[in-house]
């Protein structure tokens, strides 16, 4: 079995030092409605530290997804601040964020949302090529990746030839093609059975044993329980750790 | 990586794929057509005229070319006069006449040119000799046909014939000793040549010493304008033309199939340009999900624009290709058929085909192909990301 050691051997730190990976600083998001605006998130305060495990738990309409876009640096805050690896991340401009995201973030989609005309080496790859790694490291790497999560007989494979739980570990492993510094996951079981979904939980769970900081947006009592800390959340605000 | 992309998108949707192909290559096909025909035209009527290396004619007064039955009078002496000009190199008088040949009961008549067979300009001999002699003849493929005559054969050759008193004026035998094509013949069309002394005989006493046209070789290019200008001021009565006045010429009488052609050219390229950027707008807008996704794994949104831009410009680029070779094809049908074009000769094409309208016909549609891509694939990568996601998600 391959492990982590080699998942994270080419692992550069950047940033400035910081005890925290993830700073988030009385964070705010609003969605205006013409006169109207909506506060999805208010004054949210919190930080995840090196090879923590945190789930991001509430009702439907909290605020969680919109406070992993955040996280993920595809959306900025109307108030406050997140520093990720110690970069102000909300304050970035496009090209600044998109580079970021290559580098630093890990996605993990309720949809999986792989690439459908590529395999599932290739999707690893994507990132890999983006980040302008040459053919042969990448796919030496995502060999690697494949077979941590359990795929490595399933590499020419096409999305559609996969089912959902294994859609899922691909896309797993391309969102750790880069060695971001945190893996993002909304929802990473919504669509998956029980059976499926646990495999999901327990390959997790071996990544953050492995040293890999986690947080995840979830509805799932089982993927919840099996973090280290549950942030509560609701009307856009924490109310419980 | 990018590549392998593009590659692979084009390949999701074969039919539509190879559908848009198809449209492209029609429409490239028929652009080329345009850019040649404009072009064409003119560069083969320049290249007709400088076939024999004469770059002046001389007509009579403010006619072209055999274009009435007005002629020169006094050709000996308007020959003394052109040889004391050292710039000119070669004269060749020319007339234009008709003849009738009685075989049987019927009578052919066929378009006679008097010409110096040594220096003449007008035709291309295939088989046999030059009608060196002065009761020599030639004919083309046409003629013979029509009289079912072969070389070695003497025929009854009249002329002016008055159908009230079914008399000739002249007529006199002669010997066919060749077979010939004539340069600026026009199709189906029965031509002969022989001397200039001979026609000028079988024209009649008023035409004994006429010629319809002058052609002449001068030394250098540069000097064409120059001698020109000295014929007219030389000799009264006839309009001197150059390679180039002649293409002025020509370039009026074609002026309207060139903007038909400029209009139709421009047509397809809007429509080879419209064609790709639905189809690139529709298959960005299907593959808003996918775009947005790889934003949010950190592809920028250059790669994003070139990966869409190489996709329609691949097909762009494919149907062009097929487009250069249906239009060729459609350009040479075209030309077989426009070459019985009344009274244009049969060496005149309408559709030419040069390297450079092919590059320029090309060249547009890759650029239109580029074109089409930048503008659906710029707006797909600049959309708000996360609520893009969330859109996606709930469709
Ligand atoms: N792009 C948007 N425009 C307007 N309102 C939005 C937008 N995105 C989110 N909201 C609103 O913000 C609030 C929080 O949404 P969010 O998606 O973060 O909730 P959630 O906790 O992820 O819910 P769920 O568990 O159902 O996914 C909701 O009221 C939602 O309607
Ligand atoms: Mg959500």
């Amino acid at each position: 079995m391959t492990t982590i050691e080699d998942v994270h051997r080419s692992d550069v730190r950047r940033g400035t030092p910081s005890a925290a990976v993830v700073e988030a600083r009385n964070l705010g998001r609003d969605y205006k409605f013409g006169e109207e605006s909506i506060h999805a998130l208010k004054g949210v305060t919190f930080d995840v530290g090196e090879k923590d495990y945190v789930a991001v738990v509430g009702p439907s309409g909290c605020g969680k997804s919109t406070l992993l876009n955040l996280l993920g640096v595809v959306d900025s805050p109307s108030q406050g601040t997140v520093r990720i690896r110690g970069h102000d991340v909300g304050s970035m401009r496009d090209r600044e964020a998109t580079s970021f995201r290559l580098h630093n973030i890990g996605f993990v989609f309720q949809r999986f949302y792989l690439m459908p005309t590529l395999s599932a080496l290739e999707n690893i790859e994507l990132p890999m090529a983006e980040a302008g790694k040459k053919k042969g490291e990448r796919v030496a790497r995502g060999r690697e990746l494949l077979a941590y999560v359990g795929l490595g007989h399933r590499e020419r494979h096409r999305p559609s030839q996969l089912s959902g739980g294994e859609q899922q570990r691909v896309a797993i492993a391309r969102a750790l093609a880069n060695n971001p510094a945190i893996l993002l996951a909304d929802e990473p079981t919504g669509e998956l059975d029980a059976k499926t979904g646990g495999e999901v939980i327990s390959l997790f769970e071996r990544l953050n044993g492995d040293g890999t900081t986690i947080i995840v947006v979830t509805h799932d009592e089982v993927l919840a329980r099996a973090a280290h800390r549950r942030i509560h959340m609701r009307d856009g605000s924490i109310v419980d750790e | 990586m990018r590549f392998a992309l593009a590659w692979s998108s084009l390949r999701r949707h074969t039919t539509r794929t190879l559908l848009a192909t198809l449209g492209v290559a029609v429409a490239a096909a028929m652009l080329l057509d345009m850019v040649m025909m404009s072009t064409g035209m003119r560069e083969s009527f320049r290249e007709l005229l400088l076939s024999r290396g004469f770059q002046l004619r001389l007509a009579p007064k403010g006619t072209l070319p055999f274009d009435t039955d007005a002629t020169i009078k006094n050709t000996s002496g308007i020959l003394t006069i052109l040889r004391t000009n050292p710039a000119i190199t070669t004269v060749s008088p020319v007339l234009g006449g008709t003849i009738q040949i009685p075989r049987g009961n019927r009578v052919v008549t066929s378009s006679a040119l008097g010409i110096n067979p040594l220096v003449q300009g007008d035709y291309e001999l295939l088989a046999g000799k030059d009608p060196l002699a002065d009761d020599a003849i030639v004919g083309n493929d046409d003629f013979l046909k029509a009289t079912g005559a072969r070389i070695g054969d003497t025929l009854d050759i009249a002329s002016g014939y008055d159908p009230e008193l079914r008399t000739y004026a002249a007529s006199r035998k002669m010997v066919l000793t060749g077979r010939v094509r004539f340069l600026y013949g026009a199709a189906d069309q029965l031509a002969t040549a022989m001397r200039l002394g001979t026609l000028q005989q079988l024209s009649g006493t008023e035409h004994a010493n006429d010629a319809s046209l002058f052609m002449i070789r001068i030394r250098n290019d540069s000097e064409v304008e120059g001698v020109r200008r000295w014929t007219e001021r030389m000799i009264p009565g006839v309009s001197g033309i150059s390679t180039a006045t002649a293409l002025v010429q020509v370039d009026q009488r074609l002026s309207y199939f060139r903007q038909l052609a400029v209009i139709l050219g421009s047509v397809s390229l809007f429509v080879g340009f419209l064609l790709v950027t639905t189809l690139v707008t529709v298959s960005v807008n299907e593959r808003i999900g996918e775009i947005t996704v790889m934003r949010a794994l950190g592809v920028s949104r250059s790669h994003i624009v070139q990966q869409i831009v190489m996709e329609a410009t691949a097909l762009m680029i494919t149907g062009s290709i097929a487009g250069l070779g249906l239009g060729l094809a459609t350009g040479h049908y075209l030309n077989a058929i426009l070459s019985s074009f009344p009274g244009l000769p049969v060496a005149i094409n309408f559709f030419l085909f040069q390297p450079s309208s092919a590059w320029t016909a090309l060249g547009l549609l890759a650029l239109s192909g580029i074109a089409a891509g930048v503008y659906p694939s710029f707006r797909a990568a600049s959309l708000p990301i996360a609520t893009t996601l969330r859109q996606d998600a709930i469709a």
